[in-house]
């Protein structure tokens, strides 16, 4: 069946009938293309998502306070809890087997001058661990180190856009900028991938924010970073005896919903990566479709092409051909043709999908890509089936007797 | 070389049924040139049909070159056809992609011969029907006459033990006619026995035997002297 002899009769056929040729090729390589540019949109839809989530640290809690609004143990209600630096260390003592690090985040909105620039911006009072927490990517320079909090140094970390609003071209390192009336060494400019407020930030040692505030101990916000090895099992009894831990300290009321509040980014991205999972079901079932479309397409060209031949098939059963051999030609034709052209469509598909990259961005696709597996798979699927759905009207021309056939003008 | 013992074939037709050959006795010896005449209904394409094993009788004895044909599977049918018989049709019945060499050549292929030879058989047997210059030529490019030759070298291609004939000149003028008769009557002086089924008479006459059919008995089955094409060309 696969001699030599066999497959350049196949070849001069799809040769010599090149409309059906080109039918079969055309509906074959378009399904492919389809089902891969689909398949790869989809892929960029999660991307997309992926990185709108995947800026911040996922092994991150973080720690805000509120009033109260139930008495306990002898508290009013409606007492502003107060958090300070006494809470960071009890926290990292009672908890060193889940944590990372933590670090305190006092914000303000603060008028920031260089020169003749001046603008507001938001500052945030950190720990040197707090890059960690936002991922924060230097660009140049440094990010505030250890000793830079142990000696409340007046340095800054300012954000890209910051050091583009105030220095224009220029570099900002190591120049002194006004905040409120002090003066603050700039030690780096950052870069941030979740947008452009997150670039007009700048960092400084919440330890020289405690100084400049009258000495203070006072603190806004905790940030917890645990070790990512707990799972996220791990993460939540973490967040449970943490909350019982500070509303105990702070003398909470355990069932006020107030007073403090956690925000666990753990239980947040695994709501997310739910979604994402979602669309990707979703994608999944379209390229389905398409792969059926793509099935049924091929389907319908072969009864075509077996009743257009039913004459030619009728005229080589006089001469001699069997059945088999009548089953064989169409067959072997249409995997052939499906096979070039669905490699052909799919790796047009590939390439569309390549070139898009980060083009349709406004549509919410970043880098569409399909696993090559997945597509090679589709694409035998499709073969596969082309060969199942060529073999059924095949089978039945090769049963027609030649005389019915030749009848057939 | 055949031999038909009351044959007998009917088709239905929704609930009637049409008898078309009412216990045919006929038998051809090797070399014969027999011509099958009837009026249309008659059943004589239906008799060349069966005797070339595309359609099947209802019941009979038919035997081919010693071998009983019975009992055939479209399998077995294919290898007999290809083994034992060779067919032209009124409309020639050419594969219209395939170039006249590759038609020639179509039947050596479902006898799994090599290429090679194929295709030097085929150019052989062009020649002897003077086509061996149109070789490279599609179907559509040659003339009824041309056309029909092409099918008779392909039928005698496979060097079949019988030539069948379905109104050979049926779609061809006469002098084209006797043209293709001509190449009947040289391919039967080399001793082939050939069939061939027509209406006309005179081409009736160019065979050796005349059987006349009529509604599906044979009336008539006369040895008559021979008619040279040759001499009308």
């Amino acid at each position: 069946m696969f001699s030599r002899d066999n497959w350049k009769e196949i070849f001069e056929t799809i040769q010599k009938n090149k409309l059906r040729t080109f039918l079969s090729g055309f509906t074959v390589a378009l399904g492919i293309l389809i089902f891969v540019i689909l398949f790869g949109f989809g892929n960029g839809l999660i991307n997309t998502f992926n990185e709108f989530f995947a800026d911040d640290a996922t092994n991150v809690f973080y720690v805000f306070r509120g009033r109260t609004t139930m008495p306990y143990k002898g508290y009013k209600s409606n007492r502003q809890i107060e958090f300070d630096n006494s809470d960071l260390a009890d926290i990292e003592k009672n908890f060193a087997l889940f944590l990372d690090y933590t670090t305190p985040r006092i914000s303000r909105q603060d008028t920031v001058k260089y020169k003749e620039e001046s603008n507001s911006y938001t500052t945030q009072a950190v720990a040197s661990s707090h890059q960690y927490a936002e991922k924060t990517i230097m660009m140049k320079g440094r990010f505030l180190n250890k000793n830079d909090i142990a000696d409340k140094t007046k340095y800054a970390v300012i954000g890209r856009l910051v050091e583009r609003d105030l220095f224009g071209a220029k570099n900002s390192i190591g120049k002194y900028i006004d905040i409120r009336g002090s003066a603050f060494k700039v030690v780096g400019v950052f870069q941030d991938d979740g947008g452009d407020n997150e670039e007009r930030i700048i960092y400084m040692p919440y330890t020289t924010r405690q100084l400049i505030e009258k000495n203070t101990d006072e603190i806004d916000q905790i940030i917890v970073g645990f070790k990512p090895e707990i799972g996220y099992a791990g993460a939540m009894a973490f967040e449970r005896s943490l909350n019982s831990f500070i509303r105990e300290k702070k003398f909470i009321n355990p069932k006020d919903q107030n007073g403090i509040f956690i925000r666990n980014v753990a239980d947040q991205l695994k709501q997310n990566q739910q979604f994402a999972r979602v669309l990707q079901i979703i994608v999944g079932f379209v390229a389905f479709g398409t792969i059926i479309a793509g099935i049924i397409g091929i389907s319908n060209i072969m009864v075509f092409v077996v009743k257009e031949r039913t004459k030619e098939l009728g005229i080589r059963k006089a001469l001699g051909a069997t059945p088999k051999a009548v089953i064989g030609t169409i067959l072997l034709e249409s995997v052939f043709i499906t096979t070039i052209s669905g490699f052909i469509g799919m790796l047009i598909g590939i390439a569309v999908l390549s070139s898009f990259g980060e083009k349709l961005k406004d549509f919410f696709i970043t880098n569409p890509y399909i696993d090559l597996t997945m597509a090679v798979i589709a694409t035998i699927v499709l073969i596969i089936f082309g060969a199942v759905a060529g073999y059924v009207p095949a089978r039945r021309a090769a049963s027609i007797k030649p005389i019915v056939a030749l009848r057939d003008d | 070389m055949i031999e038909i013992k009351d044959l007998h074939k009917s088709y239905k037709m929704g609930s009637n049924s049409l008898h078309v050959l009412k216990g045919i006795n006929f038998s051809v010896k090797e070399g014969e040139l027999v011509a099958i005449m009837g009026s249309s209904g008659s059943g004589k394409s239906t008799l060349l049909n069966i005797l070339g094993m595309l359609d099947e009788a209802n019941s009979g004895e038919y035997t081919l070159d010693g071998v009983p044909i019975k009992d055939l599977n479209e399998t077995k049918a294919a290898k007999y056809r290809n083994k034992f018989l060779g067919f032209v049709f009124q409309s020639f019945n050419l594969i219209n992609y395939k170039n006249a060499m590759e038609n020639v050549a179509l039947p050596l292929y479902y006898q799994k011969m090599g290429r090679k030879e194929r295709q030097e058989k085929a150019l052989k047997y062009l020649g002897q029907v003077g086509l061996k210059e149109w070789a490279t030529h599609l179907p559509n490019e040659l003339s009824g006459g041309q056309k029909q030759r092409v099918a008779i070298a392909r039928a005698m291609a496979a060097e079949p033990k019988v030539l069948l004939a379905d109104e050979p000149t049926g779609a061809l003028d006469s002098t084209t006619s006797y043209e293709v008769m001509d190449l009947i009557q040289k391919i039967n002086d080399q001793g082939n026995t050939i069939l061939v089924v027509t209406h006309e008479e005179d081409i009736a006459h160019m065979c050796k035997r005349i059987v006349h059919l009529k509604d599906g008995i044979i009336v008539k089955d006369e040895k008559v002297k021979q008619v040279r094409a040759s001499e009308y060309v």
